[in-house]
């Protein structure tokens, strides 16, 4: 069991983690929630290898629902998080014209 | 040969995890950050779907349907409801993290409980606790923001309150020693599970005592643990995909609790176990003061004549979902000239920037909503400020009243501002029970009312007004 290379490889990371998400714009906070979400339902690989191994049926089961959560996760985290960032613009097609409703998206 | 591909495979994902966060840092280039994400995360599981050991293949189907099924409409949810359903999916990683620990562990105490070294032992038990505890406290926190009707929305206090969860917390502790001696004895199953019983009430226990105002910290901090739970899965099944993911996610939350923290200028412990809001009500019912109301043709015809309106938003807003209104306002003042802000405190709303995503919902451009470290050196130069459903966050108490709860918790500076409007649907005090000063003041005048309501008479003024030219 080699502990400490991955007991390196989680400090590592942390300190990555904390770099970035430092820089991460504050309009951004709720979107980047939904993304962190979605990324730490990576928990799927798990759920994956327990579902889909060759163990008793009650194990099994558990892995499933697991990867029912995961893929939960992962679907709406990813939908929801885009859904959110296009709503971010910085200017109106027709701002100024009375009776303008929404639509308008920036591709 | 396939142990080389798919570590290959884990290395580009992790990589991609760490872009799609890092183009975070830019609404331009957020779009991009997701489908990093969404390529890393595919990557992920068709490798290890490809994994010689899983045989079958029909149950991960299935489950995987499942989880789209319930997914799409879950990310279909109403922007005010965001929090609510960021709480739903922190529960459902903590139940994945959770079971897959217990599946893990149940699998290997029969196959072989030689597997079951003290490391893994202790890195399962972290992931099954940090699992349950994220499962059932995001429950709670869900629960108490959809607020559902048995879930108590103010905090629950009880006598040795956290004597008796760092006792319940040490005894998980020292049951998981208990297994790590000797996983192969008898009573090794029966001890896991009531580790499994103990770290379900204990998310319980931990959310109980949270006020609703708190919201946006605890719903950071179950984010966090979620991640850190990905990550004892990661130690135990000895999988740096799953580190490098979790270790990401868990210093989000961690940074995001940290900013909310410093917000309102409260510590961690203080907010995990200060029992938030029951302290203000003790301290009421000193001299009447008067409000000062103001009707809609009136504060039209005020805004109309600024040069600069700040409007300031908080959780009212949501509540009201007065967003599309406060956007028809926007627009009628920007026709005529005036240069609209919105000023945006870090804890406005009930999670991390819920503020920011109501209104780009609402289609006002990012551009114009401002940070309050960045809006109140410019305060004294603004002629309106449109305080909309925000409240302990312009409470100028937070400077000045000692004894004030909200006692040095930075705020907007709505009261230097020329004159301030603010809407507010009844004479109570604020979620925290905190009598506002602002309300008071020389320049403020009330408008009462549903904000939605009240902005939209705001609008119809404005626009009829118009007409008349």
């Amino acid at each position: 069991m080699d502990l400490w290379p991955t007991l390196y490889v989680f400090v590592l990371a942390s300190f990555i983690g904390l770099g970035i998400i430092r820089r991460v714009s504050r309009l951004l906070h709720t979107p980047l929630m939904s993304l962190t979400n979605a990324i730490s339902a990576i928990a799927v690989v798990g759920a994956i290898l327990v579902t889909g191994g060759d163990h008793p049926f009650g194990i099994r089961v558990l892995g499933a629902i697991a990867l029912f959560a995961s893929m939960t996760n992962i679907v709406s985290g990813f939908l929801i998080t885009d859904r959110m960032l296009k709503m971010f613009k910085t200017e109106r097609r027709g701002a100024a014209g009375p009776g303008v409703s929404g639509g308008g998206a920036h591709k | 040969m396939m142990y080389g591909v798919t570590q290959f495979a884990y290395i580009v994902a992790s990589a991609l995890f760490i872009f799609a966060l890092h183009w975070m840092n830019d609404p331009s280039t957020a779009r991009k950050g997701v489908y990093a994400g969404v390529a890393a995360t595919s990557v992920a599981v068709l490798v290890t779907w490809a994994d010689p050991s899983v045989t079958h293949h029909v149950w991960i189907v299935l489950a995987i349907g499942a989880g789209f099924l319930v997914g799409i409409p879950l990310s279909r949810v109403p922007l005010t409801a965001v929090p609510q359903r960021t709480a739903l999916s922190h529960a459902f990683g903590g139940a994945a993290a959770g079971l897959v620990g217990t599946a893990e562990f149940y699998f290997r105490l029969t196959e072989g409980p030689e597997w079951l070294t003290p490391f893994r032992m202790t890195a399962l038990v972290a992931e099954v606790i940090l699992g349950y505890l994220t499962l059932t406290g995001s429950l709670m926190a869900a629960g108490k923001l959809q607020e559902v009707k048995w879930i108590p929305q103010r905090p629950v206090t009880y006598p040795l309150q956290n004597v008796i969860n760092l006792a319940l917390f040490a005894l998980a502790v020292g049951l998981a020693a208990a297994i790590a001696r000797d996983p192969s004895s008898a009573y090794a199953p029966y001890l896991f599970a009531v580790i499994i019983a103990l770290a379900l009430l204990f998310g319980v226990l931990l959310i109980i005592p949270i006020g609703g105002a708190d919201m946006p910290t605890v719903i950071a901090i179950l984010n966090s643990y979620a991640g850190l739970s990905a990550v004892a899965m990661g130690f135990v099944l000895d999988n740096k995909l799953l580190i490098t993911a979790g270790a990401l996610d868990g210093s989000s939350g961690l940074i995001l609790a940290i900013i909310m923290c410093k917000a309102m200028n409260r510590s961690f412990t203080n907010v995990l176990f200060g029992a938030f809001g029951q302290v203000a009500q003790a301290k009421a019912g000193s001299e009447e003061k008067v409000y000062k109301s103001e009707t809609i043709e009136g504060a039209a015809q005020v805004l109309e004549q600024a040069s600069l309106v700040v409007i300031i938003p908080g959780y009212g807003m949501a509540v009201a979902q007065a967003q599309h209104k406060v956007r028809e306002l926007y627009d009628q003042l920007k026709k005529r000239g005036v240069t609209v802000k919105f000023a945006i405190h870090p804890v406005a709303g009930r999670m991390p920037g819920h503020m920011n995503v109501l209104l780009a919902e609402a289609d006002i451009p990012y551009t114009d909503l401002v940070e309050m470290d960045e809006i109140n050196p410019d305060m004294p130069q603004v002629d309106v400020a449109l305080v909309v459903g925000a409240n302990d966050v312009v409470n100028p108490a937070a400077r000045t009243e000692k004894s004030s709860p909200i006692y040095g918790m930075p705020i907007i500076d709505a009261d230097k501002a020329r004159s301030v409007f603010a809407i507010k649907r009844s004479k109570n005090p604020g979620f925290a029970g905190i009598d506002n000063e602002l309300y008071f003041a020389d320049r403020t005048w009330m408008l009462f009312g549903d904000a939605k309501n009240v902005i939209g008479e705001l609008v119809k003024q404005l626009a009829g007004g118009s007409g008349m030219h």
